[in-house]
């Protein structure tokens, strides 16, 4: 059986860290990385700093972080070179705090590529990216890897719509209209289908603005993939701490995702607990489903 | 570094918790590599149970000083979505195969042992006590007496090892490990994790299953200090298991007593963390001991 993505080489590996640029309040990470393989949009790192994880706010962090790649450089020419990966870090926790502190020169421990990419447009359908905050981080990867056209992103403000300088032609709107639209990025998302509906939207972003997507695509019928977020301790299946609600019951988001679609959750509302920003994104506590028994 | 561990061979005497490695979904993020560079000397399944279960609803993690805690709730295929789509592929791993079962009563156990206990893929047992018995209400590792029972009405049933994970939210761990060896069994393996809570900032629970299992480096001292009261009560095997990341970290459970250690948590963190603490371990002087 042939795999359905790019395998990771098995156990963690030392990368250095090459590259750190800011984006407003973002961090951009660049490392080396010399023995990996070239990622799929959509797919994830698992990310340790090689020194002082842990003894930060609470004592942690403990747990590796995961990111969705941002980017990756293709060697351009056999050795000496090396791959640059990059990663789209914002400050929200312990974890996040530690990687956004790190320079050229200093280590990060890495596990990946992992978890299911995007896949490719249906019935020749152009690709519509929508991207919120952190989460446009693997729709930049997806445009350079795939032609995509149309791309709108969300931002809080002015600040934060900096990033959307890590990709190229892209549509902004932000909470306080301080740059482009002024209003929700799914505003724009509801212009561009009037216009053509033969998109396959691609979205990553805060569970309200997934939602969003979703219901706006399931009713116009507009195929749309998710890329989902939740709290995991390992990234490989092990642990079974990242599960989320679908039509199918739960799955583990780090094997079975990040990206999935659309069609196949009920509601993004309420999906992916990090432990990394607790306070934020706690979802409800859905009892229903903790009878024992039932297919998984 | 070679060990006889109830009369299985293991190439080195690191092996992993049940519940922390799932090979299958390993195999499917890192490929045929997991498997040339296996990183423990048996496999230790997830726990099975007689009928499916989907498991707590999340959040199912919290992070901690030094660990975290989880609350998954044993999801499985059960019995039968085992044996049709798990076995044959664990069959398939370069080491001896462990599987780790729970039921709701001594009889749902026995159909358990019966079942894995006449499958030649199947090296040992494992049983996870940490669960109610329905019929009595009582934890069946956490009383000596319920861990007798369960072990007079499963011993009869199979003649491969009995591996009995014990619980440490009992009183007197090594009451129950006595309990467990004179009733026949072969082996017992501890520390389970340590029940534990967490409040949101609103003071809501933030577990879906209200409490969970601490583990990680901050059960370690635990840990030593179990193994080393079970292993001073009883002359059967003792796989030692609580927060080990390093080689260091086993020898000092194998100085308390244990035969076999088990790396948990720490595989979250490194996958190949099974080989690293192994080769480690190797690289120290050995001690033997005290026990």
């Amino acid at each position: 059986m042939s795999p359905d993505r790019v395998q990771a080489p098995f156990g963690r590996r030392a990368v250095a860290v090459i590259d750190r640029t800011e984006y407003g309040p973002y961090v951009v990470l660049g490392v080396s990385d010399d023995t990996g393989p070239e990622p799929q949009a959509g797919q994830f790192y698992m990310l340790t700093a090689a020194e002082r994880w842990g003894g930060g706010e609470g004592e942690r962090p403990f747990l590796p972080r995961a990111f969705s790649v941002l980017r990756a450089s293709n060697p351009a020419h056999p050795p000496p070179s090396h791959r640059e990966l990059q990663f789209l870090l914002h400050d929200v926790g312990p974890g996040t705090r530690r990687l956004c502190e790190l320079g050229p020169g200093e280590e990060l421990l890495i596990v990946g590529p992992l978890g299911v990419p995007f896949a490719p447009p249906r019935d020749g359908r152009r690709l519509l990216l929508v991207g919120g905050g952190v989460g446009i981080a693997p729709l930049a990867i997806l445009q350079d890897q795939h032609l995509a056209e149309t791309v709108l992103l969300g931002f809080r403000d002015a600040e934060h719509a900096e990033a959307a300088a890590l990709m190229t032609q892209a549509r902004v709107a932000t909470d306080d209209g301080s740059a482009g639209h002024g209003g929700l990025v799914t505003d724009l998302l509801e212009e561009e289908l009037h216009l053509d509906a033969h998109r396959e939207v691609y979205a990553c972003g805060p569970p309200a603005m997934l939602e969003a997507v979703r219901q706006l695509c399931a009713q116009r019928d507009v195929p749309a993939q998710l890329a989902l977020e939740s709290g995991m301790a390992c990234g490989f299946g092990a642990c079974f701490g990242c599960v989320v609600h679908t039509r199918d019951g739960l799955i583990r988001l780090c094997v079975d995702g990040p990206v999935l679609d659309a069609s196949r959750l009920e509601s993004v509302v309420g999906v992916g607990a990090s432990f990394e920003a607790g306070r934020l994104t706690r979802p409800p506590i859905r009892r229903a489903g903790m009878a024992s028994g039932g297919q998984a | 570094m070679s060990v006889s561990f109830c009369g299985i061979e293991l190439a080195h005497p690191i092996i992993n918790a049940s519940g922390t490695f799932d090979a299958i979904a390993a195999r499917r993020a890192f490929g045929d590599g997991l498997i040339s560079d296996f990183p423990f000397a048996a496999f230790v399944s997830k726990t099975v149970t007689l009928k499916p279960r989907q498991g707590n609803p999340p959040p199912r993690l919290w992070e901690l000083p030094g660990g975290m805690m989880n609350s998954i709730g044993l999801p499985n295929k059960g019995l039968e979505g085992y044996l049709e789509h798990d076995l044959p592929e664990l069959a398939r791993l370069p080491v001896p195969l462990i599987v780790n079962v729970m039921g709701f009563s001594r009889e749902e156990v026995g159909r358990l042992v019966a079942a894995f206990g006449e499958r030649d893929e199947v090296a040992a047992l494992e049983l996870n006590v940490s669960c109610p018995n329905v019929e009595t209400g009582m934890i069946m590792g956490a009383d000596p007496r319920e861990t007798a029972a369960l072990l007079q009405h499963l011993r009869p049933l199979t003649a491969k090892p009995l591996i009995v994970k014990l619980t440490p939210n009992a009183s007197d761990p090594a009451a129950v490990a006595r309990a467990a060896a004179d009733a026949g069994a072969d082996a017992v393996s501890l520390i389970n994790t340590l029940r534990g809570m967490a409040l949101d900032p609103a003071g809501e629970p933030w577990l879906g299953g209200v409490t969970g299992g601490v583990s990680g480096p901050a059960v370690r001292a635990v840990a030593l200090a179990q193994v080393h009261s079970v292993s001073s009560a009883v002359g059967i095997a003792v796989i030692g298991m609580g927060g080990v990341s390093t080689g260091a970290d086993a020898r000092g459970l194998m100085q308390a007593g244990a035969d076999l250690v088990a790396v948990g948590t720490e595989s979250f963190r490194d996958p190949r963390a099974g080989s690293r603490v192994a080769a480690e371990l190797a690289n120290l002087t050995p001690v033997p001991a005290a026990r």
